[in-house]
């Protein structure tokens, strides 16, 4: 949860937004990032009712786990569908959908099928990063490059413009180290300061990636080990939005122009940071499954206006 | 279990009040799966049992020749790889598994003696060490 500085407090942060994101994190919110800053406005129909004309709206989806049928959700492929047609559902018109990874559980063939036939039906365009479960197959991630990885670098990582927003995909699920965290690893973070060298410190950023890149919860390895240096590089510009996945449930954190979002899963929750004896699947009763799963619908706004983040789960 | 319980009052001593509810929420939950901890089922001697992200015993002792079954009880998959696997130049030393989805197994003979440190390379917070005597 964000800290409240002074700076913060010029922009009108107040703790009490910032709260109200925890409380209503089971229905909706909606928040408008003016000047890399949150504020809390409405729940979702204020916030379909508040969309202008020339913004354009795209949504991160993540941890679908097509696959897993265990306890904590038999139906991982039921619970995608009941996404996707909340995604077909919606009135405003969306540019792509962002997909911060473990699309499948184990990455078997018939797993990514599954996910892509589902995902196929929303009809816009899918920019996937890998989850670490997307990358067990027999040649550690083959599977996951030859369908996603057409026109990436290394293990998956990527960049690509949309209405001037610089968006940036990374890969920080691949030869994780004994002991440590997730890892981009020098290649790609040399990668990285190339691609955003030369770039104008006005540019809005949106970098999505799996695990958090900020440490959320060590102990349960939810963070990226060299993740800090990644955020060095993005420190100079105005506005930088990272969408992560991975922990199954909300978290916002705002540090100067960073925003932090992680994403609900579509397909289980898992426990708050020190609340269970592992971040293992958590089992809820059946009728509170889908207050817990869900996607984020992000609306950047043109010019110098604010960019909102709408979390929606399966419930409403 | 007293360690583990420690662990949980410096994680709620660290967190703010906004999310000591969602904890307080959760105690339920935390509870069952407490429950649940104290009925691990009988284990054999050469076995590691994964359970909930940790390999249990953490460190496990055997004789030269000993074949170490790695299991699986997780909701989630794991793997078992060797510490050392990419400075082993005997391959034959190295062990690597793949995925081991939930009650899958592993099997590895260690033919000499020596102690071999291995993590899960998908939660590498998870570590565990076999000493061959």
């Amino acid at each position: 949860m964000a800290k409240k500085g002074p700076d913060d407090q010029e922009k009108g942060l107040g703790r009490r937004e910032v709260l109200e994101c925890m409380v209503w994190a089971g229905t909706g919110v909606l928040w408008t990032i003016s000047g890399g800053v949150p504020h809390s406005v409405g729940l979702i129909g204020e916030a379909a009712a508040a969309e202008p004309a020339t913004g354009f709206t795209f949504l991160q989806m993540s941890d679908s786990h097509i696959g897993f049928d265990k306890k904590a959700n038999p139906d991982a492929l039921g619970t995608l569908r009941e996404a996707v047609a909340k995604v077909k559902a919606m009135p405003m018109k969306l540019s792509f959908i962002i997909h911060t990874g473990d699309i499948t559980h184990l990455s078997k063939p018939e797993e990514f099928d599954n996910a892509d036939k589902v995902y196929g039906e929303t009809g816009v365009k899918i920019h996937y990063v890998p989850g670490e479960h997307d990358m067990i197959d027999e040649g550690q991630g083959k599977a996951y490059l030859e369908r996603y990885g057409n026109g990436s670098k290394g293990a998956g990582w990527y960049s690509f413009d949309d209405h001037g927003v610089h968006f940036i995909g990374l890969v920080n699920v691949v030869d994780l180290k004994a002991g440590g965290l997730g890892n981009l690893g020098a290649e790609q973070l040399a990668w990285l300061e190339a691609d955003l060298k030369g770039k104008s410190a006005s540019t809005p950023i949106v970098v999505f990636a799996h695990i958090p890149l900020q440490i959320l919860y060590k102990e349960w390895g939810w963070g990226t080990e060299d993740g800090t240096q990644a955020l060095t590089l993005l420190k100079r510009f105005g506005s930088v939005t990272i969408l992560n996945g991975h922990i199954h449930q909300l978290a916002q954190k705002v540090e100067g122009n960073m925003t932090f979002h992680t994403a609900l899963s579509t397909a289980f929750p898992q426990p708050a940071p020190g609340s269970a004896p592992s971040p293992g699947p958590m089992v809820v009763p059946a009728d509170q499954l889908r207050s817990m799963l869900g996607l984020s619908s992000v609306t950047v706004l043109q010019g110098n206006k604010p960019l909102a983040i709408v979390d929606k789960t399966l419930a409403g | 279990m007293h360690m583990f319980m420690s662990n949980l009052r410096h994680a709620a001593a660290r967190l703010s009040p906004g999310r000591a509810v969602v904890v307080a929420m959760l105690i339920g939950p935390v509870v069952g799966a407490l429950l649940a901890f104290g009925a691990v089922a009988a284990q054999e001697p050469n076995e590691v049992v994964i359970d909930n992200f940790t390999f249990g015993p953490q460190e496990l002792t055997v004789a030269v020749g000993t074949t170490v079954k790695f299991i699986n009880r997780d909701d989630i998959p794991h793997t078992v790889v060797d510490k050392n696997l990419d400075k082993n130049a005997d391959k034959s030393k190295a062990f690597r598994s793949k995925a081991l989805d939930t009650d899958d197994s592993y099997s590895f003979t260690f033919a000499s003696a020596g102690t071999f440190d291995y993590f899960c390379s998908l939660h590498p917070k998870m570590q565990g060490k076999i000493i061959v005597k």
